[in-house]
């Protein structure tokens, strides 16, 4: 039969760094979906996974077990990505910035590599890195992760109103960028 | 009804709206806020379609041999976590309850005449709490020093609110240096004294840093290997850490 989340949590509380790793399997690919959509960057999303994973062991005292570990760990990792992407802007060289559609790994091309020109690309990806840290964050979360409002507030430490706004700014933000694009598509 | 604002028409995509039936008439009958939820709709649709590279199959393995050996130890309590929840805040209960008879009877038989200091003293809660805020002190010197080692600029570089973090460090790391110095512990307040020189070099420097100035002070921050010998007393610190809880 297999373990829950809890029972492995329970087992890596006390020390068990096999019941961690089992947590780590199957928790990091998710996470490195969400980070990724945070930073834009396949290597800084790979360091924000693994940061957060280490903070999760660290505070894994404080986790709730009437909570979802999964959840938990959605609120542990924006901040990493949040972090790493402050770290990033410190050394930032825009000829070293990665386009996370080159980041993809070469071979055929995905059905979304066939779907979005070159352009579009690059004015998403441009307009995703215009939003400030906590609209990326609020709308990566509401958009791609399907949390509602009230839970990111929960994740970002804000009320939800607080959330909701940020999701409307980074909406209205991506709007106002792309629009000639997807108006000229039509 | 009136015309629906753009944060109605978010809240419709991603239905969180409180009268969801009301917009949808609107929609049907406003052609003027049908063209504008449409623009929304295709807006948001692009911004769906950029691509997230897939990790292979062995990702989760590479991400555990990247942090199996930055797991500080966990330690202790271990049969406390072993015993199902109700009997862990049991046991809680009862640990607490053994703290107050023990605070009780400390404060009835206690000789008076001692200084209250001594009541209070626990070395072992005074060690933990002591190698808690060290360990948490290096993780914020060791984030200032690889921010600025990082850091690339074509033009020249602000780093003033880095200079406001060192000089926060520095008072810090006296009195960690110092209490190092007390207990004995030579190692560790010689890798504070060092890191109080650089940081001191970093309060020290002008604020803004031509790209020279900076490599200049990367190349410093590199031939002292400080950010090295941090994670090694950070890993310790956190190590003994686990062994006191």
């Amino acid at each position: 039969m297999e373990l829950t989340d809890l029972a492995f949590v329970t087992k890596a509380r006390s020390g068990d760094a096999d019941a961690f790793r089992a947590l780590v399997e199957r928790h990091s690919r998710p996470l490195f979906r969400l980070a990724f959509r945070m930073t834009g960057n396949q290597q800084d999303a790979e360091d924000a996974v693994q940061e957060s994973f280490l903070r999760a062991w660290r505070q894994l005292g404080r986790f709730d077990e009437r909570a979802s570990f999964g959840t938990w760990l959605y609120r542990i990792a924006p901040n990493c990505s949040l972090d790493v992407m402050r770290s990033r802007k410190r050394r930032s060289n825009l000829s070293e910035v990665e386009d996370p559609v080159l980041a993809l790994p070469s071979g055929d091309p995905t059905p979304e590599r066939v779907a979005m020109s070159g352009e579009v690309r690059e004015r998403v990806a441009e307009a995703m890195d215009e939003l400030s840290a906590s609209e990326r964050t609020a709308f990566v979360l509401r958009h791609f992760e399907g949390l509602r409002m009230e839970d990111v507030g929960r994740v970002l430490g804000c009320q939800p109103g607080a959330a909701k706004h940020s999701v409307f700014r980074a909406v209205q933000k991506l709007r106002r960028a792309l629009e000639p694009l997807v108006s000229g598509a039509r | 009804m009136n015309h629906l604002g753009e944060e109605q028409l978010i809240l419709h995509y991603y239905c969180e709206e409180e009268d969801a039936f009301a917009s949808d008439r609107h929609l049907g009958e406003c052609e003027a806020c049908r063209a504008l939820y449409g623009s929304l709709q295709r807006t948001l649709n692009v911004v769906d379609s950029l691509p997230v590279p897939e990790p292979g199959a062995e990702y989760a393995e590479q991400v555990w041999k990247r942090i199996e050996h930055r797991l500080p130890a966990r330690r202790g309590a271990r049969w406390v976590w072993a015993l199902p929840a109700p009997w862990r805040w049991a046991a809680a209960g009862a640990a607490f309850a053994a703290l107050l008879v023990a605070a009780f009877l400390a404060g009835r038989f206690y000789p008076h005449s001692r200084q209250p200091a001594q009541l209070a003293a626990d070395p072992q809660a005074g060690e933990r709490i002591l190698l808690v805020a060290v360990g948490d002190y290096l993780e914020r010197s060791q984030m200032v020093l690889i921010e600025l080692a990082n850091a690339r600029s074509p033009g020249s570089l602000d780093i003033s609110s880095e200079q406001k973090r060192a000089v926060a460090l520095v008072s810090e790391n006296r009195l960690y240096r110092q209490t190092a110095g007390h207990t004995g512990d030579a190692a560790v307040a010689s890798v504070l004294d060092e890191l109080e020189r650089v940081l001191l070099d970093i309060t020290h420097a002008p604020s803004r840093l031509s790209p020279g100035e900076l490599e200049k002070l990367r190349q410093r921050l590199e031939a002292k290997g400080i950010l090295f010998k941090i994670r090694v007393l950070g890993s310790n610190v956190r190590n003994q850490e686990g062994q006191t809880l």
